[in-house]
């Protein structure tokens, strides 16, 4: 119990999938303009994330990993389909983001109005794919340790989206310099941020 | 052929500073020149390739399921120089770890290959996705230029910065750290952004 609330404190402060890791930049710069939005997105990429890395997971240690397949017979002992990962889980990734998409808009219409124009994007989201192949790098060893880290790398994904929408929206009233403007600016003040996040660095329970 | 779809994406619609695209891999394999001139590389081949296969078949995919086709031709070709890079070049690939399957997901690709290559013939779209894919690798070396020049004191693993300037040997030197660590990345990105919008006045933002 102890190393999996650990796993989760470390995934949200200390490996910040944005801030030690890059991932999900495209559309944390793109949809960070209001914090109202940015939380919609958060939530989407919390939820996507907490369902395909466990499904990932189950697919990797019982099909894809070497000598998975052992236990469908025990000629396939010596296969090893590792190198099939990629295609497979971008594949779960995209037709969960769509069942998960036709789902909500049937059972709830107005979750589906606010998040519905991010539910694709996420398919592409370097986050989402990121995190099921962190999972298969670091080897995660139980469906618990996947379902935590997914958890928690969400909720830090989510937690800095959020944060920046909500100086990006008081930033509109400063005196920046023209060519920094927009843009520029909003890639110096992650730098900032990522600055600020550095100080987990090291924090064990 | 019109020279302007290999001219822009290199500098006035760059696929990183304007059009902000893929900036998820560009800055985490920055810290030295190798990794950064291996993945500039890799992504040129899949952006321009990928743009390619997609064009070939634009008009026989349905436009319904066309984003599964095309991260599954996407994922084809990043199986295949993930397979080249562990076989030639297996140092640089444990380097880049998971940024190499990440390019399936960088969204210049994505981006070409909606914005140009479904609608138009394939020999354009092949070079449009290259140019894309230069333009992407030549901000990618820049940082990592003077990430690894002024973090390590080296340039692609030789050193450049002579020892004898280094305090442990009696100078005055030190290497900064601060380059090495992500934010830094991010701040040099934003520094390139407005020395380019200082020049070219269009790209400013209200």
């Amino acid at each position: 119990m102890q190393d999996l609330v650990n796993l989760f404190v470390k995934s949200i402060f200390v490996e910040n999938m944005v801030f030690a890791y890059f991932l999900g930049m495209c559309s944390f710069l793109a949809v960070s303009k209001s914090v109202k939005t940015a939380t919609g997105l958060g939530i989407a990429v919390i939820f996507v994330l907490v369902v395909t890395l466990p499904v990932n997971y189950l697919i990797y240690k019982y099909v894809l990993t070497a000598g998975a397949l052992a236990w469908l017979d025990p000629s396939f002992a010596d296969l090893d389909l590792n190198f099939l990962s990629f295609i497979i889980f971008i594949a779960v990734v995209a037709s969960i983001v769509q069942l998960v998409e036709m789902i909500v808009e049937k059972f709830s219409p107005s979750l589906y109005n606010s998040l519905g124009i991010f539910l694709p994007l996420i398919a592409v989201n370097c986050a989402i794919l990121g995190g099921s192949l962190f999972m298969q790098e670091r080897g995660y060893e139980t469906l618990g340790q996947a379902t935590t880290y997914a958890l928690g790398s969400g909720i830090g994904w989510a937690l800095a989206i959020v944060s920046l929408a909500a100086i990006r929206e008081k930033l509109k009233y400063s005196n920046i310099p023209a060519p920094l403007r927009g843009l520029g600016i909003t890639f110096i003040v992650v730098g900032l941020m990522g600055i600020a996040f550095m100080s987990f660095m090291g924090i064990k329970l | 052929m019109d020279k302007k779809i290999f001219i822009e994406p290199i500098f006035l619609k760059n696929p990183i500073t304007v059009l902000v695209l893929g900036i998820c891999s560009a800055l985490a394999v920055t810290t030295k020149l190798e990794p950064a001139i291996v993945m500039a590389l890799s992504v040129t081949i899949v952006t321009g390739f990928s743009s390619f296969i997609i064009s070939l078949i634009r008009n026989t995919i349905p436009n319904r399921i066309r984003i599964i086709v095309q991260l599954v031709v996407v994922a084809m070709l990043v199986i295949l120089v993930d397979q080249i890079l562990q076989a030639y070049a297996y140092e640089v690939s444990k380097q880049l770890s998971v940024f190499v399957g990440l390019i399936i997901t960088n969204c210049i690709i994505m981006g070409r290959i909606e914005a140009y290559a479904l609608g138009n013939k394939p020999i354009p779209s092949l070079v449009d996705g290259l140019a894309n894919g230069f333009g992407y690798g030549l901000i990618l070396v820049a940082l990592a230029f003077v990430r690894e020049l002024f973090g390590s004191g080296t340039l692609y693993g030789i050193q450049v910065i002579p020892l004898s300037w280094y305090s442990v040997n009696g100078g005055f030197y030190e290497n900064n750290g601060f380059m090495i660590l992500p934010p830094a990345a991010l701040i040099l990105v934003g520094l390139i952004i407005w020395i380019q919008r200082s020049f070219t006045k269009e790209l400013i933002e209200k």
